[in-house]
Formats: C-alpha cells, structure tokens, sequence
C-alpha cells in the first residue's frame, strides 16, 4: 500500500470508528483530494464531516479547537506547511496551553495534517517541515510519518490522541509503498522512534524524508563493509530518545540527519540530548545534516546544495571514521524526476 | 419592551452587584501585592455581560470572553471564591491559579474560554457553534469582544465562516471606542460597523450596553431571529470604559480621553442605571442595600478564603501540560 493510500485509510477508519471525527480544510473535497489522500470520504461520510473551506487558516485552527472543545475530533488539512503557519496564533497561543491554563478542565484532541513539499521548483514557501518549531512548544505533539505502517498507524493513533496532533507529511513519501498492517495498535508512545537497520558502525537517525535517503547511504556503505544503523524518529515532541541513546551507546558514532534547519533546529535538540546521555561511549562528536541555513530556492542545482541527501551522509560518515572517499559515480541515488514531474 | 418581574430583576442586580463589587474589592485590596495578575476591569461594562448571560442561559448556550471577563466569569459562576482564589494564584481558583486574571475560566458553568490575545477566542466560539450544528444541538455559542477585534483578520474569517455555514453564534462586541489607548477614529478605515457588516448572512443589532434590562431585551429579540432565520448574530452594544485599560486606576489625566462631567459619568454607570429601574418596579432602597450587603459579606469571606488557601503544590509545574504527565 502506498503511504497516499495508508493515510487515506486510516481518516475512513477512523470516521467510521468514530463518529465525531470529521476532516476539513482547502480543497479537501476537491477533485485532486490533497494528493489522493481525502478521496472518497465525502462520498462515504456526506459533506458534514469532510468539506472544503473558505480561505482563513487562522479561523480554521480556531474552529478546530472550538470544535475539539465541545468532543468532536477535527482533523484540519493544509496542503502545504507553510499555510499552516497562518494558523500558528491558535496553535501556539491558544490550542497548545488552553489544557494547561484552564487547570486541566479543557483539551483539544485535534490533528492538523500539513504536507511538507520538494522539488519542481516549490521555492521558500512550499517546502518547510519545521516539525523542531512545534516539538519546542510545550502541549503540542509533533508527528513525521516515514513509512505507510507509520502514515496509517499514528494517523489513527493520533486521532485517537486526547492532545493535540501536528502531523507532517512529506510529499515525495506519498508514492512509497510499503506493506501496512491494519490491526497494530493504533498508540504514539509506542512508536516514538524506530530502528530502520541495524549496523555497527555510525547511527543515523534520521527524520521524515531523511530515513530514506540514509537507508540508501546505508545500501552504499554496505557493500563496502560499512554498516550503518539507521534510526527514525516518528514522533518528535515528546521526544522519547531511549531507542536513540541505546543505539548510540553501541556503535559509539552519530549523525543527525534532520530534514530541517539545522540552526537551533531540531537536530540540535537531539545532538544535546544524546551528547549527554552518550557523553563517554561517544568515540567522536554528533555530527548534524540538515537544510542550508538559507530559504528553499526554487531552482533545482541549488536545491541539491540546500538539501541534505544520501551522499552528504557517505561523505560524512567517511569523514568521522577517517575512510579515503568512494566513488559514488556508478550509484544511483534518489532524483525526483523518476517520480515527481510536479506541478505540486 | 418586555420587563422582568421583581423577583427576576432583582436576581439580575444581584449579579450584577456581584461583578462591581468584586472589581471594587480588588481595587481596595490591589496595593497590597496579592493579587499577582493583570486585571482588566470591567466597570461600566457590567450590564452587557450579566444581561446577555441572563437573556441565554437557559438556551444552553457556551460562552468565550476576553481578558476583560470579570464580570461574565461571576455571572456564569456566581462564584466569588473560585474567582478571588485564581486572582490570589491559589490552587483552589477556578484554573487552580495557572490562568489568573486574564483567562478566568468555568466550562462546568459555561464560560467555555477567555484569552488574553485580542480576537483568539472568536474562531474558537465559531468552532464551538460549528459543534452544535454538527450534533443538531440547539445550544447556542456566545463569544465577546472588543471594537478593536474588528480590526483582526481572524474577526472577518470567522465571521465569514459563520455566516458561510449559518452557525448559531452570536457575536458581541463590547464597544467602548478604545483599543487600550487608541480611540476608534485613530485606527477604523470604515465609519460604519451596521454598514460594513451589511452584507453579511446575519442577523445584527445594535444598542447601548449600560441598561441590563435594555441588554436582556436585545438578546433575546436577536437571538430569537437568530432562530427564525438559522443564522449568526451581531450585537452591538456601547458602553463607557471608567477605568484604565489595565490596572486599577481612573486615567483621564492621561491625555487620549477627556474625563466627563460627574452627570454624565453617571448617566453611563449601569449599576445606577439598574438601580433606578429597580426604584421603578417599586423595590425599596434598603431592600437593595441590603441585598448588596450580603454580597459584600460574600466576598469578604472569598477573599479571605483565598488568602488562606494554598499556593499550587510544585508538581503542579508539569500538570496538564499533556493529558499524561511527561518526566
């Protein structure tokens, strides 16, 4: 099943489940469907629990809480992260600490799905995850589904969340396939972090898109007897590192490989808390990848400088255990343009 | 124009009493540093929050207010303790202190949420009549606010959308011409709130706020076309804001506004005004005191209650943060 399609099964059983939950937002209901991922809930549900909405980000997110307050379970779509930002007002002031200010007597049990896009020129405005800015509010949960197991388990996980829920969807996952059980337990605490594959030599963790991009670093290394073990954070806040830090005490060497900024980024989080914890089996420093410290550009040669990929991860890898460089120039690594022709 | 009974009507003073004393209480007593919280009072305002609370409570309806929610806190609750204990930080206040002054809140009353972010709560009450409709509850959602909130992006998108989707909400703007210290005429590009709402799908209405018994009768005509035509409705209501926008303090020396002449600060003060409604109905005036009397004997015991009471206990600190506790 493809993550497209984990996502979109997991919204049906989950408003087949529950009755209160119901999906909104820009063009939910459109003929594209927000890439394949709301189709057929209109069809099934009717146009009370999945509709298309005026453009007003802010109100939505209001709208949704007002509506979680009362027991419904909104889920509010945005097709791109960078829209969800209008609605970060709500989000921060009042639907991150309304449960906290209210001494405990209010929740919001609502999800806001955004899509992180990449690739075909998307540019500064169309490409931001910025899951390390959610993680740092306290109240919220922040989730980065990596595979269609996680798309479909943590969407109904969070759904069934008594707090409220930012899940980021990366675009370029939407195609991935993979197999999808359906009666895992549908929990975000169990699910914090996964390891992808296990090695001896450095741990990757990895976030979002980043997790393939280091499984085929992990491939390349591989044949030459390096071996990688590359770790997935699902759920970024709360953080739940116990996986990480069990890893990183065994193979002594780590590289976060973030799919963000790297400055005061959320990567930076993880190195600290995995410097202290590992303090002395690390062999050497935590390394970080992630974006350039520069908007997203929109033209794609320096979209390869701006994004951190599978050969940064090779690179740097051979680089902390002082191996002479390979040559990568038979490799086939991942280019959009086998499988995105955009426009969106 | 309909009026209440005696009985009714002195049940409304009550509540009314109970919010001016109360803001009276916390002026007497403020200079002592106990109450650790910005407060916003609400003195002239107090007939628009206990005459449209009295004229809707009993449709079930939800309410969310802004940090100026003194009085529509102790209208819904009528409950002086939880009030002072959460101005005192006490854990016995109504947010177990977490909130104070600026986000008194009772949702086992009604008084769903208040916010400190100017025009924050409005898409939520949208959210909260978009819930009814959902259920084909007939529960009503009512959020407050200031002129300045018109000024918000998030005023127009949630209005759009309640009209859009003809949601039971009733919008209420508290207008008393000023935005902290900014009058309207420095910051409106539009003259006319009734005209630039005239397109709108809702029923809109527009008055003083200083009689409560005028307010009842205005809300609930509104909220009956609500009924009539299953869409939102606006009311407008003026008032005249006699103290500083945060503080306890008169500010007319302040510059941005000239002090009016006593008659006329009179003549905008609705506890008078209810008074002298009262004295209509043929309510005696010791009747009245002594009425008021026991309300201050209320209070009095709140705030000492509350000085009493403990402080939120250190674990408190990471308490409901998420609905399960982190380490």
């Amino acid at each position: 099943m493809t993550f497209r399609d984990a996502i979109n099964l997991a919204l049906a059983d989950e408003m087949e489940a529950d009755p209160s939950v119901f999906v909104f937002g820009l063009d939910v209901d459109d003929h594209k469907r927000i890439f394949g991922s709301t189709r057929g809930l209109v069809e099934k549900f009717g146009p009370s629990r999945c509709f298309g909405t005026p453009l007003c980000e802010e109100a939505l997110t209001g709208i949704a809480l007002g509506a979680a307050v009362e027991g419904l379970k909104p889920v509010l779509v945005h097709i791109r992260t960078d829209f969800l930002l209008l609605g970060t007002n709500q989000i921060i002031n009042m639907i991150s600490c309304l449960r906290y200010l209210s001494g405990g007597k209010l929740a919001a049990p609502l999800v806001i799905r955004a899509v992180i896009g990449r690739g075909w020129g998307q540019a500064a405005q169309h490409s931001k995850s910025l899951h390390g800015m959610f993680a740092h509010i306290p109240g919220l949960k922040v989730v980065l589904p990596g595979r269609p197991q996680d798309a479909y388990t943590l969407l109904r996980g969070a759904i069934q969340d008594p707090d409220p829920v930012i899940f980021l969807e990366h675009r370029w996952l939407y195609d991935v396939d993979g197999p999808v059980e359906k009666d895992r337990p549908a929990s975000l605490a169990l699910n914090g972090s996964e390891v992808l594959q296990e090695g001896d030599a450095i741990t990757i963790v990895t976030t979002s898109w980043m997790s393939v991009e280091a499984l085929k670093a992990a491939e390349v290394l591989g044949r030459s007897g390096v071996h990688l073990e590359v770790v997935a954070v699902k759920v970024a806040a709360p953080l739940e590192v116990e996986r990480i830090v069990a890893s990183v005490r065994k193979t002594g060497r780590c590289i976060v490989a973030d799919y963000d900024w790297t400055f005061c980024g959320f990567s930076s989080e993880l190195a600290a808390q995995i410097s202290e914890a590992c303090f002395h089996e690390l062999k050497s420093p935590v390394r970080r990848l992630g974006f350039a410290h520069a908007p997203c550009p929109g033209t794609r040669p320096l979209e390869n400088l701006f994004y951190p990929s599978a050969v940064q991860i090779i690179r740097e890898t051979e680089k902390i255990l002082g191996l002479s460089a390979m040559d990568l120039s038979g490799e086939s690594f991942y280019t959009y343009e086998e499988n995105f022709r955009g426009p969106f | 124009m309909k009026n209440p009974s005696t009985e009714e009507a002195l049940r409304v003073y009550e509540k009314l009493s109970l919010a001016r004393l109360c803001e009276e209480k916390i002026r007497e007593i403020y200079h002592l540093n106990e109450l650790k919280t910005p407060v916003h009072l609400g003195v002239g305002a107090e007939a628009i929050g206990v005459g449209i609370h009295h004229a809707t409570v009993s449709e079930g309806a939800k309410y969310f207010g802004t940090y100026r929610n003194h009085t529509i806190f102790l209208a819904a609750t009528r409950n002086p303790h939880a009030f002072f204990a959460e101005l005192f930080g006490k854990v016995t206040g109504s947010c177990k202190g977490k909130g104070g002054s600026m986000h008194l809140m009772s949702p086992e009353d009604g008084l769903v949420a208040t916010s400190a972010v100017v025009a924050t709560t409005i898409p939520v009450a949208v959210g909260c009549a978009l819930a009814q409709q959902y259920r084909n509850s007939q529960a009503l959602a009512v959020v407050f606010f200031g002129d300045g909130a018109m000024e918000e992006g998030v005023f127009w998108e949630s209005l759009n959308f309640a009209c859009l989707k003809r949601l039971p909400v009733l919008f209420v703007c508290e207008d008393n011409q000023l935005a902290i210290h900014s009058p309207i005429g420095n910051r409106q590009g539009f003259r006319s709130v009734e005209n630039s709402l005239g397109s709108f799908d809702l029923a809109y209405s527009s008055g003083e706020g200083r009689d409560v018994f005028d307010v009842m009768n205005q809300t609930t005509t509104i909220v009956d076309r609500m009924r009539r035509d299953k869409q939102p409705g606006f009311l407008h209501l003026s008032y005249f804001r006699f103290l500083e926008h945060v503080g306890i303090g008169e500010d007319f020396t302040a510059g941005y506004r000239k002090k009016p002449l006593a008659k006329e600060l009179d003549a905008w003060d609705p506890i008078l005004i209810a008074r002298e409604r009262l004295s209509r109905m043929g309510v005696q005036s010791n009747e009245v005191e002594a009425l008021e009397g026991k309300i201050r004997q209320n209070i009095n015991s709140a705030v000492e209650q509350s000085r009493r009471d403990p402080f939120p206990p250190p674990e408190e600190l990471m308490a409901d943060v998420l609905a399960r506790k982190m380490p």
